[in-house]
């Protein structure tokens, strides 16, 4: 108990990675494997912003009731910065994601998997 | 100054595009010939600084002093790679100049842009020294080649979907590694986080961390049972994309593998729990006997060469994983002639492609080396590099890998090398037989007449071919070079 009291953000991250690997590879909508993906780098985010956090640290924002030299007074900014870098290429990919999507719909007019798998039999079968 | 080339590149071409549509293939190829020369006095200068003891150059940005900024490393290793790289890519888009076809002709500025980019991803890969920085190249190049591979047949854009479900999944566990890495040292430059590992080397999220690494860069590199995305991305793609990303894709994510494993981690820190180098080897060896046997039941040339890719990416895994220099020469080695190698043969591939509207291998016949007899001698020249006769570069490679499994006491995967040299001449003697040594006098040969593709097609794969035979030839001075960079 005591253990997982100090590492519950760690447990809920893994489920939240768990939830995103699931959409991703089981679910048969092409769209909601995209939202699988999201989820799953949502919780990488969700990973590395505890790992920054202390408890009773503020923002990394100098303060001068806190001198710089007392580290435990502040949260570890570089999680965040690196962060902020993962979600740009987050939202990037999902950006190609989406206009993949949009490309398999002009052509296949769906985009479920099984029809696509369809589609693609009888494509190979003229 | 390699990255700011291809970013200014890139920039151009879609600046320029705006107004000049022809403009942007010489200009592609004129950053890519830049890159290549600069990489090639890179490599120059790393070598004259070694043999006078000097260490390798390091560049912080943005004033940084580099433990706490981004640095660029430029090493043996590195510099290596760039010159395999840059130059291979290179020829290619020279040679896209007469291959621009029928996927490609309404937007040729927005492809090379984006192979501009996937270049600039994969230059970022090679020099930095920074793992949060690797990643982020990483993603720069593999978002490219996501729109690269979509640009093609009707399910190009559907195979593309595939591969970045599973290139995203594996980039981000690569950095949930690097996040635990992070955790357990506080850094995440390379040169800084080799010299903790030893002390930290036994703790579990060390492992951890190393395992979220091998497979997340195993799926970039397409090792074995992470290869899925390849085949179908190759086959499906437009037959410039697949000549560009085939011989360079995967070779960058084996550099990162090396890198992260040998140098980073080191022989020390990558078996201190578990015998992992031993298990990428046998991965790697499963990798090189599928590939090829499925190589084998392939009806199209694409698809074949693509299965092919996979089994010779698995060679130079292997390599990297038997932890020896000569193995490790044969691995280097064997990336710069499968790199070589499998951009001929896809530029073969996209000539036939254009002239025949099908690389069906059922259709090969011996009308083929009236009507291609250039196409075909080069494609000879490559196939028996591949197979790895002398005096071809290929047979080399081969041979320092079989040392390298002997030196290290694996007979199994001396025997794997063999019997894959002969599955691949299965497949390889199998079209060139089809086309050369069936007896003339049927009819489609004494109709056929010469249907080749333009110069300047013909010329850049013709090159490269012969490229192969002079690196055959001058195999002891690079090999010798090559077995230095390996890490103690």
């Amino acid at each position: 108990m005591e253990m997982f009291l100090a590492n519950y953000a760690y447990a809920f991250t893994l489920l939240i990675l768990c939830i995103g690997l699931y959409g991703m590879f089981f679910k048969r909508n092409l769209v909601k494997k995209v939202i699988g993906l999201s989820i799953f780098q949502a919780a990488v985010i969700m990973f590395f912003v505890s790992l920054a956090s202390k408890m009773g640290g503020t923002v990394p924002v100098k303060w001068d009731e806190i001198p710089v030299e007392m580290i435990d007074g502040y949260m570890n900014p570089l999680p965040h910065t690196l962060m902020l870098t993962a979600i740009v290429v987050g939202v990037a990919t999902q950006g190609v994601a989406f206009g993949l999507l949009v490309n398999i719909w002009n052509r296949f007019k769906t985009l479920e998997e099984d029809a696509l798998n369809e589609a693609i039999l009888e494509d190979s079968r003229d | 100054m390699f990255v700011v080339s291809y970013i200014s590149i890139s920039l151009l071409i879609v600046l320029a595009g705006v107004r000049f549509k022809e403009s942007a293939q010489p200009l592609a190829t004129f950053g890519a010939g830049v890159t290549a020369v600069l990489s090639l006095v890179g490599w120059i200068v790393v070598k004259a600084n070694t043999e006078a003891g000097f260490p390798a150059i390091r560049y912080g940005f943005g004033g940084w002093a580099p433990p706490i900024g981004i640095e660029f490393v430029l090493d043996g290793l590195s510099a290596f790679f760039l010159m395999v790289v840059n130059g291979v890519a290179a020829v290619v888009l020279w040679h896209s100049a007469g291959n621009l076809d029928k996927h490609l002709d309404a937007h040729p500025p927005t492809f090379y842009a984006l192979a501009s980019l996937f270049l600039l991803g994969l230059n970022g890969m090679i020099l930095t020294g920074d793992l949060f920085n690797l990643y982020v190249f990483l993603e720069i190049s593999s978002l490219s080649s996501y729109a690269l591979i979509a640009i093609g047949s009707r399910q190009a854009p559907l195979a593309a979907f595939r591969y970045l479900i599973l290139g995203t999944v594996g980039g981000t566990l690569y950095l949930i590694g690097v996040g635990f890495m992070y955790a357990m040292t506080g850094t995440l430059n390379m040169i800084d986080m080799m010299a903790i590992i030893p002390l930290i080397a036994e703790e579990p999220a060390v492992l951890v961390a190393l395992l979220l690494m091998i497979v997340g860069i195993g799926v970039k590199a397409a090792l074995f049972p992470l290869y899925g995305w390849l085949p179908e991305s190759y086959t499906q793609t437009n037959s410039i994309s697949s000549a560009l990303i085939a011989p360079i894709g995967t070779k960058v994510a084996a550099y990162v593998m090396i890198r992260v494993l040998l140098f980073v981690f080191g022989a020390s820190g990558l078996n201190a729990v578990w015998p992992l180098s031993e298990v990428i080897a046998y991965l790697a060896g499963a990798g090189i006997l599928f590939g090829s046997i499925m190589a084998i039941l392939q009806k199209n040339l694409k698809r074949m060469l693509a299965f092919s890719s996979v089994s010779q990416i698995g060679y130079i895994l292997m390599g990297v994983a038997l932890m020896n220099p000569l193995a490790f020469a044969g691995a280097l080695f064997h990336v710069l002639n499968h790199a070589i190698m499998k951009a001929t043969l896809f530029m073969v591939s996209s000539h036939l492609e254009r002239q025949e509207e099908s690389v069906d291998i059922r259709d090969f016949n011996d009308s083929y080396r009236v009507k291609y007899p250039w196409t075909m001698a080069t494609f000879t020249l490559a196939a028996i590099s591949m197979i790895g006769l002398p005096p071809m570069a290929g047979f080399f490679s081969k041979w320092m890998l079989a040392l390298g499994t002997i030196e290290a006491d694996h007979w199994v995967l001396l025997g794997v090398i063999l019997t894959s040299s002969l599955l691949n001449a299965v497949y390889f003697f199998g079209i060139l037989e089809k086309v050369y040594l069936r007896r003339s006098g049927q009819k489609e040969a004494s109709q056929a007449s010469m249907n080749e593709v333009s110069w300047g097609m013909r010329l850049p794969a013709l090159i490269l071919a012969l490229a192969l035979l002079g690196f055959g030839f001058f195999n002891v001075p690079l090999l010798d070079i090559l077995q230095t960079l390996f890490p103690v």
